[in-house]
């Protein structure tokens, strides 16, 4: 059921972030990246990780891709349309994809271990909640701490910045 | 000569919004309390008319009234289809024959239609009429399936308008 | 195997009793409640305006033979409004983006119908617990969830191709950015609280200790009297953050500048007609529904009553000859009674609010959001942590 349930969301997930890169409509670009992020979270879901799944749906989906709309939608997308394909970036880009996958191969090959999928999750926590709450306060202390104060930081930058008196 | 208005001083309980916000809503459940109970200012229209309460200078449906001794006031004379502002009127005029009594009048109305789907119940046609033949009476409610129902003929006029006693009686004195 | 034995295997017995909740919640509550809602809404509007409202339609005895009908304070309307909508021609207008046209009224009734799955709506009837999907990011999939509800306003906005659609789209986007940031920090402090996202759970904390809104006033709980009144200090500010937040996320007045009739003329449903604004109107009264039963979740102890036991109790008066499921089913029934009863009492409020209070000034309400609500929320889940640090 896990295994099928993986195979649904990766397809989903490729099928859209493909439509992303080919769909010539930014809106419709947008939508299909909301999508794509939906089927990442769903794939999180079927590793039990509950907590990173809902998070990626409420940042991504619910906030950063609503301000990503609310751009597009004031730009003028007849502008987008009449752009002509652009060969050789076209080229390129097809070159990095290749290469990726031929990274990817090579790693999964490399180690049996990896074709399988893990064991299920096993935690001393009653929820997965609490499992990163402890990982992030415990473990990871003292990133999580200097990342707070990067985001600190830049929130105090753009207060300073969109002052309208800079003396 | 310029004039500042002076924006008003808040004070914290102003500024925080929510004692109005609170005042609002005791007044609008108050409101809502008095309605559920009945006491509401509606009139439930057709089981309840405001018949009884029509002023006496109601302006309802323009009709035609006849005299005290059956002739009928209107004598042809068109001024109220010429000062209709919708032209809502339309007279088609006729001699009276010399057998009829009233041969000295010489002019009555052979039909006399009013388009009540154009009619915007102005009085201006009461106002103008030298015979004081029509008058705005208390019908309001006019209605109908068709246009062609909508159209006052002459019949229906009298039957609305009645007979109107009392009022200048030139003819009567005239040879 | 026979056939109940197949029907208790704890696999199959969790999907077809999560179905049997799901038709319930749907068909059962929400539909009926949106159409209640829509009635009470011209109800209650027209007794706060000293009106009498829809009074009418009922129930058509006289062509039955009897030899009068019967109005039943109007109460038809709740059916005859949605056959007028089902009714009504579907006009597309020509210049529409039709995909999106066709979907954005979907996208809108989608995520509060979703937001129902987690809220538990009763205790647990013959041993099942009363929620769709018990899970333990509870609180957290109503916020995702329901932040997705603004793609429908959107993309209704954008595909419309007209111009009041699309301002109704804009203000709809912007407006749910400023206001969800203040509504996710405000629940902040009931985690720390209970300890849990669980809104299962958060409701046995409050069946435990007391109403979130009110600690102090129900529940026994180990908490003295003067620690329930110093968490009562943080809970009233999250309640009223939250409360009014809640007001901006479902696009009610004072914050329902997106539809705004005045200006707007109806904002991103301008284009829509029949079906498809139906659905936005039921979209919009079904988040109203989930707002109001996370409301009650969250702060007015959910399905629990004081002095009311739950499903599990095997007290019934005091009557001892009765069969052992009686009770549960009993208190069961009444849980889930309550807990409508209770979200009933909220959409009233969302209806009275919108009846009293004039609608917010852009720059006003993006004001509040950012500078006053996100700051105050911040500040208060300090003040929680602090109580709690004095307290345990």
């Amino acid at each position: 059921m896990s295994l099928f349930l993986f195979w649904v969301f990766a397809a989903m997930m490729l099928a859209f972030g493909a439509g992303v890169v080919l769909l010539r409509n930014p809106v419709s670009s947008a939508m299909c990246l909301v999508m794509s992020f939906l089927g990442l979270a769903s794939l999180f879901f079927t590793l039990d990780a509950y907590f990173i799944g809902i998070i990626q749906i409420l940042v991504y989906a619910g906030a950063v891709m609503v301000l990503f709309l609310f751009i597009i939608m004031l730009l003028d997308l007849k502008a987008e349309r009449a752009r002509k394909f652009n060969i050789p970036a076209m080229a390129g880009g097809i070159a990095v994809l290749a290469g990726f996958v031929g990274i990817l191969y090579k790693v999964l090959a490399s180690n049996a271990e990896y074709l399988h999928a893990k064991p299920a999750f096993t935690v001393p926590f009653t929820s997965d909640v609490k499992a990163v709450g402890a990982a992030l306060f415990t473990q990871f202390n003292l990133p999580f701490q200097i990342i707070g104060v990067l985001l600190l930081v830049a929130t105090i930058g753009v207060v300073v910045l969109s002052k309208k008196e800079l003396k | 000569m310029a004039f500042v208005v002076q924006r008003p001083k808040l004070n914290l309980a102003e500024k925080l919004y929510l004692p109005a916000v609170l005042g609002g809503l005791l007044l609008t459940i108050r409101h809502f309390f008095k309605g559920a109970a009945g006491r509401n200012v509606t009139m439930q229209y057709p089981e309840v008319k405001w018949d009884d309460h029509l002023p006496e200078w109601y302006r309802g449906a323009p009709t035609l009234v006849a005299d005290e001794w059956g002739r009928e006031r209107c004598v042809s004379c068109q001024l109220c289809e010429f000062i209709c502002p919708p032209r809502a009127i339309t007279i088609t005029p006729e001699e009276i024959p010399n057998s009829d009594p009233w041969a000295k009048v010489e002019k009555r109305p052979k039909e006399f239609e009013i388009d009540m789907i154009r009619c915007i119940y102005c009085g201006l046609c009461e106002e103008v009429c030298p015979e004081q033949a029509i008058y705005l009476r208390k019908d309001y409610s006019i209605t109908g399936y068709t246009r062609a129902e909508m159209k006052h003929d002459k019949a229906k006029l009298y039957e609305l308008g009645g007979v109107k006693a009392g009022v200048v009686n030139k003819w009567n004195e005239k040879k | 195997m026979d056939i109940s034995s197949f029907l208790f295997q704890p696999s199959v017995f969790l999907i077809w009793t999560s179905l049997v909740k799901t038709l319930f919640i749907l068909f059962g509550a929400i539909l009926p409640l949106v159409s209640l809602a829509v009635f009470a809404e011209r109800k209650v509007s027209a007794f706060i305006q000293d009106r009498v409202g829809p009074n009418r339609v009922g129930a058509p005895t006289s062509l039955v033979g009897f030899k009068k009908d019967y109005s039943l304070w109007g109460l038809g309307q709740m059916v005859a409004d949605p056959i007028k909508l089902l009714l009504k021609e579907n006009f597309i207008p020509k210049s529409v983006n039709k995909f999106y046209y066709y979907i954005a009224p979907k996208l809108t009734m989608i995520p509060p119908l979703l937001v129902l799955a987690v809220i538990p709506f009763g205790s647990s009837f013959l041993g099942v617990p009363m929620v769709i999907a018990n899970v333990d990011i509870g609180i957290l999939f109503v916020f995702a969830v329901s932040s997705l509800g603004v793609y429908g306003i959107v993309l209704a906005g954008w595909a419309s191709n007209s111009k009041y659609p699309f301002l109704g789209g804009i203000r709809s986007s912007s407006q749910m950015i400023s206001y969800e940031l203040a509504l996710g920090l405000s629940v902040v402090p009931i985690f720390l609280i209970c300890g849990t996202l669980n809104l299962s759970q958060i409701v046995d904390w409050q069946v435990k200790n007391g109403w979130l809104i009110a600690p102090f006033a129900v529940g026994g709980g180990s908490l003295s009297l003067v620690q329930r009144v110093l968490l009562w200090i943080p809970m009233v500010i999250s309640f009223v953050i939250f409360l009014v937040s809640m007001f901006a996320e479902t696009n009610r007045t004072p914050f329902d500048l997106p539809e705004a009739e005045q200006e707007l003329i109806g904002g991103y449903h301008t284009e829509y007609s029949s079906m498809g604004f139906a659905l936005f109107f039921l979209g919009e009264y079904a988040a109203m529904i989930a707002g109001s039963g996370v409301i009650v979740t969250l702060f007015f102890g959910g399905w629990s009553l004081p002095f009311i036991p739950d499903g599990s109790s095997h007290w019934l008066f005091g009557l001892t000859n009765i069969p052992d499921w009686l009770p549960g089913v009993v208190w069961g029934f009444v849980n889930i009674n309550v807990f409508f009863a209770k979200v009933s009492l909220f959409i009233f409020f969302f209806i009275w609010v919108r009846w009293t209070v004039p609608r917010f000034r852009y720059d006003q309400l993006m004001k509040l959001g950012w500078i006053y609500f996100f700051e105050i929320a911040l500040a208060n889940i300090f003040l929680a942590a602090l109580v709690l640090v004095y307290i345990k």
